[in-house]
């Protein structure tokens, strides 16, 4: 490029130890990808129901049965891990949460937490649903 | 002679990582400024709230069959959610995938169309979930 000077390279991910925080960096951006996705899933669902009594049924046997549960699970947990990492990005936009200590709480803390509360929503809602 | 706005003299090696060009541009690959960053935060601070308001009615919606789902999005206060939960993960949805596809996408004929697919996709996505929002919402 004319009038730049030779721009550095900075190495690539191959040359890194994996490590958590990298990891979840990854993960969060995997998750948005699948985000971006799974929102068909809502969206498909509420234009069945304003369709007609068979587009839903259909649209709402095939979320229902096993495997339409599991992806329904996976997009949760997806959502709630998403969120979480976004919090975690919230604390650093603050200029908190940068030191060794911090970084890496934070990272098993959205890791356990997205866990934790994914399980914790589907036994609500398997009480409330019965 | 004063020294009023004499600019700071700054080191040559960061001086000239800038074309000429990009100087009187001021814009990086995105073609846009700090504008995505906020408006990334902005969307994500809006989807916490809603999902979070949104949870207990997507729950008394879900199994329910379809009267379940009619019933509930007939009130206008679980309507609005949904739909401003629409809006914000859309908007959220097309400037983060924007990121992906600039990181990634190299070609620039490529990007493009990525980019414009990318529109496409999250307009159509958000504009096809409020029509049935707004449908059942209105009794139709």
């Amino acid at each position: 490029m004319p009038g730049a000077a030779e721009r550095p390279l900075s190495p690539h991910l191959q040359i890194y130890r994996p490590m958590l925080t990298m990891m979840m960096s990854i993960v969060h951006r995997i998750t948005g990808v699948a985000l971006y996705f799974g929102t068909l899933l809502p969206v498909i669902w509420l234009l069945a129901a304003a369709s007609s009594p068979e587009a839903f049924a259909t649209v709402n046997g095939l979320l229902g049965s096993w495997i339409g549960l599991i992806i329904l699970f996976g997009y949760s947990w997806a959502l709630i891990h998403h969120a979480l990492g976004g919090v975690r990005h919230f604390v650093w936009d603050f200029g908190h949460g940068f030191g060794p200590q911090a970084r890496e709480f934070m990272a098993k803390a959205t890791l356990g937490g997205s866990v934790l509360l994914t399980v914790l929503l589907w036994i609500v809602i398997a009480v409330v649903k019965g | 002679m004063s020294n009023r706005s004499s600019p700071p003299s700054r080191s040559p090696s960061s001086a000239s990582m800038r074309t000429p060009r990009r100087k009187v541009a001021g814009l990086g690959s995105a073609r846009s400024g700090t504008g995505h960053f906020w408006l990334q935060r902005v969307t994500a601070l809006a989807n916490i709230i809603l999902v979070i308001i949104a949870l207990p009615i997507v729950i008394s919606m879900a199994g329910g069959g379809q009267e379940a789902v009619l019933s509930t999005l007939r009130h206008p206060l679980a309507a609005l959610v949904l739909l401003l939960l629409l809006v914000s993960m859309t908007f959220h949805m097309r400037i983060g995938m924007q990121v992906v596809i600039e990181d990634y996408v190299h070609s620039e004929g490529t990007k493009v169309l990525a980019l414009i697919g990318n529109t496409f996709f999250t307009i159509a996505v958000g504009a096809a979930g409020a029509f049935a929002i707004l449908k059942i919402s209105f009794g139709g």
